[in-house]
């Protein structure tokens, strides 16, 4: 089945990953013509492939679960298949990058900004054992409240993150410290990785952020992955770059 | 260890854009290394951002790669941030390729595109843990070696590089690494000396511990070879014919954002217009068209290839090639309307139609340059940029017709003879073309951008004696208050204090050398960049050398002054040279010899080459040089003036 949309689901491991939000952007503009897809371009004076990004993965950082909606050009969307397409992505793509699925969207879909609710991350983290990094995990989720500072156009802003922390537990020792997996929220805005881990006590500083999954809540404590990648061991994939 | 990656992944986190240091660029090679293949390094001596678009390193870097005996990859200047890291971790210099560590390679190639990067060069060499003075390097050591226009005077830069290549590279360095494969094959006979007296005796390249400067009076008086089998003189290189080398096949794609973006398909190489303030025209002849057909195979190649959604046809004046329009026509068809742009970075207003306007403008819409370089028909005489006012206007009406808002006028200041009036003549001449724009679009607005001058080497103008400093900001002066109330006209400027760095590097002997370490020893790296540049740091360079700048500078040379590059050969007779200058001073101009009969300059004759040329007519507008009147519509004059007569023209 066609669609004039097409989610695409990949990952961004080892060296690419210290590519920008912005250049991920322009690297998937290239890729998609260079697999010759049709996309569709915005009207005007300077003609713009209609692609939509999620949410920003900060550079540095590593990913199982990075999305974007394409929509295709109508004159050529008849040629799509997406399981060919997959393949043909993840040859154009760079080194470190690819394609994992892709799918038709149903016409109401909301876009993945609009739409994504959280994420799950693994987290390695250096300033503490796995013990002690429980521990103070433990006395961070039974506050009420866990308030973070932040810098926002020169001005220091204060923030609770508790309510958007959904999940956290610590997963044991590695080599050069601690690993988490925690599940933030992204509303009202994203909270980062770093950012939980500043508001521990002892605050923990970060080494890496690998994120595991994108999630959309349904309704109640139902959610579900932008796309359905039921065959991908993605939790398998959380090997380290 | 061969491979650095894993000492600095830990590093990039904490430094500014960490993308440049990756590598894995579509199109990237993968060189293998090992006994009897000669290893490059191919380094640009400034940012990634600025030093990947570089067509000539990436044109050596394929052809290289494709020789068994040879491996390339490709490294950059880190930006200060990684340095310092790399500073205090003991990280050397890298590949971007395979992170391999700058020292394990056989050759350190560097791009010399602009003076301002030499500290940089220096700086290069240091971090790949090479001494930074040739003489003190070892025989394990990596050559050093150095490519590109700067190379026509390298004498400021002669204690610090092995070997220097002048002009095209293309056959060079296929020469070099035979040279250097017979030598490391053979157990590096005759040692590090040996090799470099072997590459004194390939054409083209320049040995600079082979030769001894001689100095009288304090000024140069002589370059003298050390030993009877090194050249007196070193010729430069030149490819015959484009054709045979339709390079980059595989343009590299980066990850990051860079300068130049976009697919860019070199139409010629060489310009025979003559302007006299242009080295690259100078040093580059003759014109060697690609042809047509090989263009367009080139650009919907790369366009598949890369996905870019741009391509720019390359060259000194792309208005100049033979079929521009229908190049141009053929790229936009080949590249679907609407999706890809076409930009002609380079454009000759006498070359420029409304044919031209017409069918760019069917493709995406890029921005306009001009370069009328001066703003008076009597300056642009004297630099023999031979376009007139209707030239111009004619190209600035095609321009707005077609439904362009905005273009970019540059210029120069600071020229040979230039007087206030020439100078107020640049504001005059874009208040016109604002006015011109009126008829056509709503708000036009024209950026006039304005360099100070810097004599070159290899050119009329390098007996001139550059504008100083008070000088240059004067007339920048003039021009801010010859624009201040013209709406739509902006002005931008180049910092008059780098011109004089810049002119100071440009025309110095070997004795700059020390003035080069001097700057950089102080910490003065990326000189090109503005908030890294203290002329302070040069002056104090300078005053402990002993050198002043007053006199290297902004002196007026003679022709019998023996000049820093005479032992070094564009192929320009040097009696040609001062004829245009003296030319240019009686405000005489030249024609193009590419649609002329030849007047020997000495770029064909002496290496037995000529112009590859698929038309032998001008291109179809303007004056072509001539200062003819143009209102007759866009006719080509039907013959050229003879030399001498131009000036007459009306």
């Amino acid at each position: 089945m066609t669609s004039s949309r097409v989610r695409i689901r990949f990952s961004k491991h080892g060296k690419v990953r210290f590519t920008s939000h912005r250049d991920v952007a322009r690297i998937w503009e290239r890729a998609l013509r260079r697999a010759s897809v049709g996309v569709a371009y915005s009207a005007g004076f300077n003609p713009r492939p209609k692609i939509a990004f999620g949410l920003a993965l900060s550079t540095g950082y590593s990913s199982d679960a990075e999305y974007l909606d394409v929509e295709l050009d109508p004159d050529s969307e008849a040629g799509i298949d997406t399981e060919n397409l997959v393949a043909a992505l993840t040859a154009s793509l760079p080194a470190g990058m690819t394609a994992l699925a892709a799918a038709g969207l149903a016409g109401g879909e909301p876009s993945l900004q609009h739409a994504v609710t959280s994420c799950t991350w693994r987290i390695d983290a250096a300033g503490a054992g796995a013990m002690e990094a429980s521990e103070a995990l433990e006395r961070a989720l039974a506050r009420s409240e866990l308030l973070v500072q932040r810098e926002r156009k020169g001005r220091l802003d204060t923030d609770d993150i508790r309510p958007a922390v959904l999940a956290a537990e610590v997963q044991g020792d590695i080599t050069d410290g601690v690993r988490l997996i925690a599940e933030l929220g992204t509303k009202p805005r994203a909270v980062r990785p770093p950012e939980l881990l500043a508001s521990l006590d002892p605050p923990l500083s970060i080494l890496r952020a690998h994120r595991l999954h994108q999630w959309i809540a349904t309704d109640g404590l139902q959610r579900r992955e932008p796309l359905a990648v039921a065959e991908l061991s993605v939790a398998g994939a959380g090997v380290a770059p | 260890m061969t491979n650095l990656w894993h000492r600095l992944e830990p590093l990039l986190p904490q430094v500014s854009k960490p993308a440049r240091y990756i590598g894995g660029e579509h199109g990237m090679q993968t060189p293998v290394h090992g006994p009897g293949i000669v290893s490059w390094l191919l380094t640009y001596p400034d940012t990634y951002e600025i030093g990947l678009p570089n067509q000539g390193l990436q044109i050596l870097y394929e052809i290289l790669n494709e020789r068994p005996d040879a491996a390339a990859e490709r490294a950059y200047a880190p930006w200060v941030d990684l340095e310092a890291q790399m500073r205090a971790e003991g990280l050397p210099l890298f590949s971007v390729d395979t992170h391999r560590p700058a020292a394990l390679f056989d050759v350190i190639a560097f791009n010399l595109s602009a003076e301002l990067t030499y500290t940089n060069v220096l700086n290069c060499i240091d971090l790949a843990g090479v001494p930074v003075h040739s003489r003190l390097r070892h025989e394990a050591d990596p050559l050093v070696g150095a490519g590109g226009h700067c190379t026509y005077n390298p004498e400021p830069l002669a204690d610090f590089v092995d070997f220097v290549v002048l002009g095209d590279g293309e056959e060079a360095v296929g020469d070099i690494t035979e040279v250097l494969r017979d030598w490391k094959t053979s157990g590096r006979s005759g040692g590090r000396s040996g090799v470099l007296r072997a590459l004194a005796r390939v054409p083209g390249v320049y040995v600079p511990s082979m030769y001894e400067p001689v100095y009288e009076r304090g000024r140069l008086a002589a370059v003298e070879p050390r030993h009877p089998d090194v050249p007196a003189v070193v010729e430069k290189r030149t490819v015959a014919d484009l054709a045979d080398w339709p390079y980059p096949k595989r343009q590299l794609v980066p990850l990051t954002e860079v300068v130049h973006d976009r697919l860019n398909v070199e139409v010629f190489r060489g310009c025979t217009r003559g302007c006299r303030f242009c080295q690259a025209g100078m040093i580059t002849r003759p014109v060697r068209e690609r042809p047509a057909e090989q263009v367009r195979t080139m650009v919907s190649e790369g366009l598949r290839r890369t996905g870019y959604d741009e391509v720019a046809l390359t060259s000194l004046s792309t208005a100049d090639f033979s079929g521009i329009e229908q190049v141009v026509a053929s790229t936009v068809d080949a590249s679907g309307c609407g999706q890809v742009s076409v930009s002609l970075p380079s454009l000759r207003v006498d070359a420029f139609t409304v044919g031209i306007a017409a069918q760019i403008q069917r493709a995406r819409r890029t921005g306009l340059t001009f370069a009328p370089e001066a703003g008076t028909w009597r300056m642009r005489q004297v630099i023999n940029k031979l376009i007139t006012e209707d030239d111009l206007y004619a190209a600035v009406e095609s321009a707005y017709s077609q439904g362009w808002r905005r273009m970019k006028l540059y210029f120069l200041t600071g020229l040979p003879t230039e007087t206030d009036e020439d100078t107020l003549g640049i504001a005059e001449l874009a208040r016109n073309c604002v006015a011109l724009g009126r008829g056509h679009v709503r708000s036009p607005s024209v950026t006039v951008s304005v360099g100070g001058f810097v004599p070159k080497p290899f050119t009329p103008f390098q007996w001139f004696g550059q504008n100083t400093t008070v000088e240059l900001r004067r007339k920048i002066g003039l021009l801010r208050d010859g624009v201040r109330r013209a709406k739509g006209v902006q002005l931008k400027w180049h910092d008059a204090a780098a011109t004089l760095a810049e002119g100071l590097a440009s025309r110095g002997d070997r004795r700059l050398g020390g003035v080069i370490e001097h700057v950089w020893r102080h910490g003065g790296t990326f000189q090109e960049w503005s908030e890294h540049f203290d002329l302070q740091r040069w002056q104090a360079a300078a005053d402990a050398c002993g050198i002043d700048i007053d006199s290297w500078v902004h002196r007026h040379r003679t022709f019998d002054e023996v000049l820093p590059w005479d032992h070094l050969s564009a192929g320009l007779h040097k009696d040609f040279l001062w004829q245009d200058w003296r030319d240019a001073l009686d405000e005489v101009g030249l024609e193009d010899c590419r649609w002329t009969p030849c007047y020997d300059c000495g770029a064909c004759t002496g290496y037995g080459i000529e112009h590859v040329v698929a038309s032998a007519v001008p291109p179809a507008g303007g004056s072509q040089g001539t200062g003819m009147d143009t209102s007759r519509g866009a006719a080509v004059p039907v013959r050229l003036t003879e030399r001498g007569l131009v000036g007459a023209a009306p």
